[in-house]
C-alpha cells in the first residue's frame, strides 16, 4: 500500500508507532502497510516481531468493594454483551456466555448448519426459538446449479419442520417477483424486515453480519459449527472485544459518500487492524449519516478484520424503525469514560473519493490518481454497494453527465424493496424520473433479480460473474484474488458515485468530474 | 474460543493406511508392507471409538512412524537398493521423532505432525483457501466433506505450486506455513474444514483472521498455531518438518532450523476433542444426541 501523504488522514500520525524502521498501528502490535513489512523482511532482522494476537491492554481491575464490586465506565459493545451474559460488568478479553436474541442463515451456510445442529442435537431436536432464527436464501438463487438449488430446498424443508417464523423463500426462480416472501440479501433484508433492533445480540454464518452494527447492537459473523450450537441452546460462548474509536468530524463534502469513509479507515488500519477488535463509529458526521449509509460504514469492518462494527441509534435509527418492529427493544450507550483501546480522529472535510485497488481492500488509492487505469466493466450491488440509496447516487452521477456509460454497467439491487424504489422513486433533480429509466437511457444494464451476485462469483453462471479476467470497479467488498470469478481479475473497491463516474469514462474516474 | 475448565483430553482412533502414507515419506514397497502389518497391529489395539474423527490419530501415527522408521532403516541395512542410501527425502531420522520413540508409548498426548510443509505467505483469504464456487458442498455431508477437500487452496496464485495433485483428493502437505492474517475474508467455515478434509492437521502462521481461527478450533479441523517470527520466510515448499503441539516447536528438518511456537493454550482441548461439540460433551456441558 503506497499512498502518497496526501492520501493519509493529517491527524492520525501521532497515534502510530514507530520501532526499528516499521510504522506500526496504535497497540504498537500490528505493521501498518505491506510496504513497512516488506521492508522489514529485506532488512532481515531477526526480529522482535510481536504477532497481533495478545490480550489487549486490560482495564485496571479493582477489587470489590464490601458492599458488591465497583463497576467502571465501559464501551456500547461491553454493555450489549455483559446485558446479553446477564452481568454487571465485563471486560475486553473476558469470555463470556451471552444469550442470543437472533441468528441469521442464507442458503450457502444453512445446510451446513442444519446439518450439524442434527448431528449433535439429535434428529427429533428442536430449534431453542422458532422466532429468533431468521432463514434468508440470497447467496446461489438465480442459478441452474443443481446443488445450489438443492441447498434452497434443504433450508425450506428446515424451516417447515421446525416451524420457522421468518424463512423468506423462492420457490419460482425464473421470475422473482412471483415469491412473495422473498426478499434478497440477507443484511438488507434483516434491517429491512425489522430484524436489527439497539442493544441486542445477532450472530449470522455471514462476516458481513457486522453490517447491523448500524443500529446499536452487537453483530458478529460466525461459522456453521457455532451457528449449529447456538440453534440448539440459544448462547454462544464469544471473548469481549477490546473497542477501536473512530471519531468522524467535519461537513461530509458532497463528493463523498460512506464508502470513501470506511475505504479510508481500512487503509489506516490495514486488513488486520481491527482483528479481535469491536469499531465504534461516532462524531458529528456519523451523526449526518443515514441509516443506509451507516450499514455501509460497518458492513465493511469485517475487511479490516474486526468482530464488529457499532453506530449509537439515535433519532435516525428509531425513525428508520418505526413500523419495522413491534418488538421492545432499549438501546445502550458508550459512558462518557469508557476505555478505548485507540482512537481514531478524521477530518471529513479534507477527505477525497478513494478506490481499494487490487488485491486487498487496504490497498487504498485517491480516485483521481488511478485515472489512468482502464477498466472494462463496472458492477454496483451486495450488501455493501446495492442498497436504494447506492443506486440513486449513481443515478445522480449519471444525470448529471448526460451521457452514456462506456462499459458493461451491472446493477444488482441488493432486495425486492430496492428493485421495486428503483422502478418507483423520482431520483432528485432528475425532473421526476426513476433510477431505472436513468440506468436505462445511460445504456446500463437493466437491473438484475436482486440477490449476493456476482460479489463473490458464485456459480459459473451467476449473472456478471468475472468470467475472464478483466478489470472492475465494484461498490462490493472485497477484492481478494478471485473473488468476483476469475484469479486474475483485478476489482477495484469504491462507493457509487466513483464507480458510475467510472462507468461514464472507462477509466477509474473521480466522481468530481461530474459533480 | 475458550472454555471453562478445559481437561486434557486425548481422542484417538485408528487412521487410515491411505492417510498415513500420503503424509510421510517417499517409501520402497518394503517399507509399505512393513507399513501395512503396522496398520494392523493398529487395529489390534483398542481405542475406544469415536463418532466423528476429525484429529488423525496422533498416538498410533507417533507409533507407527516410530516402528517405520526402524523398519525402514531395517531394510536400507538389509536391502540396499542401487547403494542409495535413502528412500525418502530425510536421511537421517528427524530428532524430534526419533528422541521420543519410546515417549510416543508413555506421553500419548504429545501431538506431533510430521512430512511436508506448503508455505505461503500474507493474507491469505478465504476465497483462496475455498472459492466461493465451491460453497453449494455442504460440509456436513459426507461425500461432500470430501469433495470440499480436493478443492483446498484451489484459488491460489500459481506461484505457489500446487497444494493437491491433479488426480489427487488430498494433500501431500500435512503442514500449512503461513505469514499474517491467514484465513481472512470470509466467515466461511469451509475454509478450516477443506483443509482438515484434504488431510492438513497444522498451519503455523504469524497470525489469523478472527473468524477463521474460531472456525478451525470449533471443528477441531485443524490445529492453528503462531509463530514468534515469520517462519513463512525461511521455510520453503516441501521442507520436511515436525510441529510438536506440546513441545510448542516447528522444527525444519531441510534447514535444520527450529523455531518457537504459541502455545495452543485453551483452544488445545477443544480441537484434540474434534471440536466443540465433543468437547462439551465430554466435559459434561451438553448432553449427548437424543437420538
Amino acid at each position: 500500500m503506497a499512498s502518497p501523504a496526501t492520501a493519509r488522514a493529517p491527524s492520525i500520525s501521532h497515534l502510530l508507532k514507530y520501532k526499528n524502521g516499521i510504522h506500526y498501528d496504535a497497540t504498537g502490535l500490528t505493521p501498518l502497510n505491506s510496504k513497512a513489512t516488506a521492508a522489514w523482511k529485506t532488512q532481515k532482522r531477526t526480529t522482535k516481531f510481536v504477532a497481533a494476537v495478545m490480550a489487549p491492554p486490560q482495564p485496571q481491575q479493582r477489587s470489590p468493594a464490601s458492599t458488591g464490586s465497583v463497576k467502571h465506565a465501559m464501551t456500547m459493545t461491553e454493555k450489549i454483551l455483559a446485558r446479553a451474559a446477564e452481568k454487571s460488568q465485563v471486560n475486553p478479553g473476558e469470555n463470556v456466555w451471552v444469550k442470543v436474541d437472533n441468528l441469521m442463515t442464507h442458503d450457502v451456510c444453512g445446510p451446513g448448519t442444519i446439518g450439524i445442529f442434527k448431528k449433535e442435537f439429535g434428529s427429533q431436536a428442536k430449534v431453542w426459538d422458532r422466532e429468533k432464527i431468521v432463514i434468508i436464501p440470497d447467496h446461489y438463487i438465480f442459478t441452474s446449479d443443481e446443488r445450489a438449488n438443492r441447498n434452497v430446498d434443504i433450508i425450506r424443508d428446515f424451516a417447515l419442520e421446525q416451524n420457522i417464523k421468518y424463512f423468506y423463500d423462492i420457490t419460482d426462480r425464473s421470475d422473482f417477483r412471483a415469491n412473495p416472501d422473498y426478499k434478497g440479501v440477507c443484511h438488507i433484508a434483516l434491517a429491512q424486515e425489522g430484524h436489527c433492533r439497539p442493544g441486542e445480540v445477532l450472530f449470522g454464518t455471514d462476516s458481513h453480519t457486522c453490517n447491523a452494527g448500524a443500529f446499536g447492537q452487537f453483530a458478529s459473523g460466525i461459522g456453521n459449527t457455532d451457528a449449529g450450537f447456538i440453534m440448539g441452546t440459544g448462547k454462544l460462548l464469544i471473548k469481549v472485544p477490546a473497542t477501536l474509536r473512530f471519531v468522524m468530524d467535519g461537513e461530509m463534502p458532497h463528493f463523498l459518500l460512506a464508502k470513501d469513509l470506511i475505504l479510508q479507515i481500512i487503509g489506516e488500519i490495514t486488513v488486520s487492524g481491527g482483528t479481535y477488535r469491536a469499531m465504534e463509529f461516532s462524531g458529528s458526521t456519523v451523526k449526518s449519516l443515514t441509516m443506509e449509509d451507516r450499514m455501509t460504514l460497518c458492513n465493511m469492518v469485517v475487511e479490516a478484520g474486526g468482530k464488529n462494527g457499532v453506530v449509537a441509534a439515535d433519532q435516525t435509527t428509531f425513525d428508520y424503525l418505526e413500523g419495522k418492529t413491534s418488538s421492545s427493544f432499549e438501546a445502550l450507550y458508550s459512558d462518557e469514560a469508557a476505555r478505548y483501546l485507540q482512537e481514531y480522529r478524521f477530518d471529513v472535510s479534507k477527505l477525497e473519493p478513494l478506490v481499494a485497488k487490487p488485491h486487498s481492500p487496504d490497498n487504498r488509492a485517491l480516485a483521481r490518481e488511478c485515472r489512468h487505469i482502464k477498466i472494462d466493466r463496472v458492477y454496483i450491488g451486495s450488501c455493501t454497494g446495492g442498497k436504494t440509496e447506492d443506486f440513486m447516487a449513481a443515478a445522480k452521477i449519471l444525470i448529471s453527465a448526460g451521457q452514456k456509460v462506456k462499459v458493461p454497467t451491472f446493477l444488482v439491487p441488493a432486495t425486492q424493496k430496492v428493485w421495486m424504489d428503483l422502478y418507483t422513486l423520482p431520483v432528485p433533480g432528475g425532473n421526476g424520473k426513476t433510477c431505472a429509466q436513468i440506468f436505462e437511457e445511460a445504456g446500463c444494464d437493466t437491473p438484475a433479480s436482486p440477490n449476493c451476485g456476482a460479489c463473490l462469483g458464485g456459480p459459473r453462471d451467476t449473472y456478471a460473474r468475472m468470467n475472464v479476467p478483466q478489470v472492475c470497479v465494484s461498490t462490493t467488498n472485497r477484492n481478494f484474488p478471485g473473488r468476483m470469478g476469475h484469479k486474475e481479475g483485478q476489482i477495484y473497491l469504491a462507493s457509487p458515485y466513483t464507480a458510475a463516474a467510472s462507468a461514464l469514462t472507462g477509466f477509474v474516474t473521480d466522481p468530481r468530474d461530474f459533480l | 474460543m475458550i472454555l471453562n475448565n478445559p481437561a486434557t483430553f486425548l481422542s484417538i482412533n485408528p487412521s487410515s493406511f491411505g492417510k498415513l502414507s500420503s503424509t510421510s515419506f517417499r517409501m520402497t514397497t518394503a517399507a509399505i508392507n512393513a507399513m501395512k502389518s503396522l496398520s494392523v497391529s493398529t487395529n489390534l489395539m483398542h481405542f475406544p471409538a469415536k463418532t466423528s474423527s476429525k484429529l488423525a490419530l496422533p498416538q498410533t501415527q507417533q507409533i507407527s512412524r516410530q516402528s517405520l522408521h526402524k523398519n525402514v532403516l531395517n531394510f536400507h541395512l538389509s536391502t540396499p537398493r542401487n547403494n542409495r542410501i535413502s528412500t525418502y527425502s530425510v536421511p537421517n531420522p528427524p530428532r524430534a521423532v526419533a528422541s521420543q520413540s519410546y515417549d510416543a508409548l508413555t506421553e500419548p498426548n504429545k501431538k506431533i505432525f510430521h512430512g511436508k510443509c506448503f508455505v505461503v505467505d500474507d493474507n491469505i483469504d478465504t476465497d483462496q483457501i475455498i472459492p466461493a464456487e465451491y460453497l453449494t458442498l455442504v460440509p456436513s455431508k459426507p461425500d461432500e466433506y470430501e469433495k470440499l477437500g480436493s478443492y483446498a487452496m484451489i484459488g491460489l496464485n500459481a506461484k505457489y505450486g500446487r497444494f493437491i495433485e491433479d488426480d489427487q483428493i488430498k494433500t501431500q502437505y500435512p503442514i500449512v506455513i503461513a505469514g499474517a492474517n491467514f484465513g481472512c475474508g470470509s466467515s466461511r467455515e469451509h475454509a478450516p474444514v477443506a483443509l482438515g478434509a484434504a488431510g492438513v492437521k497444522a498451519v503455523v502462521a504469524e497470525y489469523y483472521a478472527r473468524i477463521f481461527f474460531r472456525n478451525s478450533v470449533a471443528t477441531g479441523e485443524i490445529y492453528p498455531l503462531e509463530s514468534e517470527c515469520r517462519v513463512c520466510d525461511e521455510c520453503k515448499t516441501g521442507d520436511i518438518v515436525t510441529v510438536e503441539i506440546e513441545g510448542n516447536k516447528l522444527i525444519n528438518h531441510t534447514t535444520g532450523k527450529e523455531y518457537v511456537l504459541k502455545p495452543i493454550g485453551d483452544a488445545g482441548p477443544v480441537i484434540d476433542a474434534g471440536g466443540i461439540f465433543e468437547y462439551a460433551r465430554r466435559t459434561g456441558m451438553i448432553a449427548a444426541p437424543s437420538s
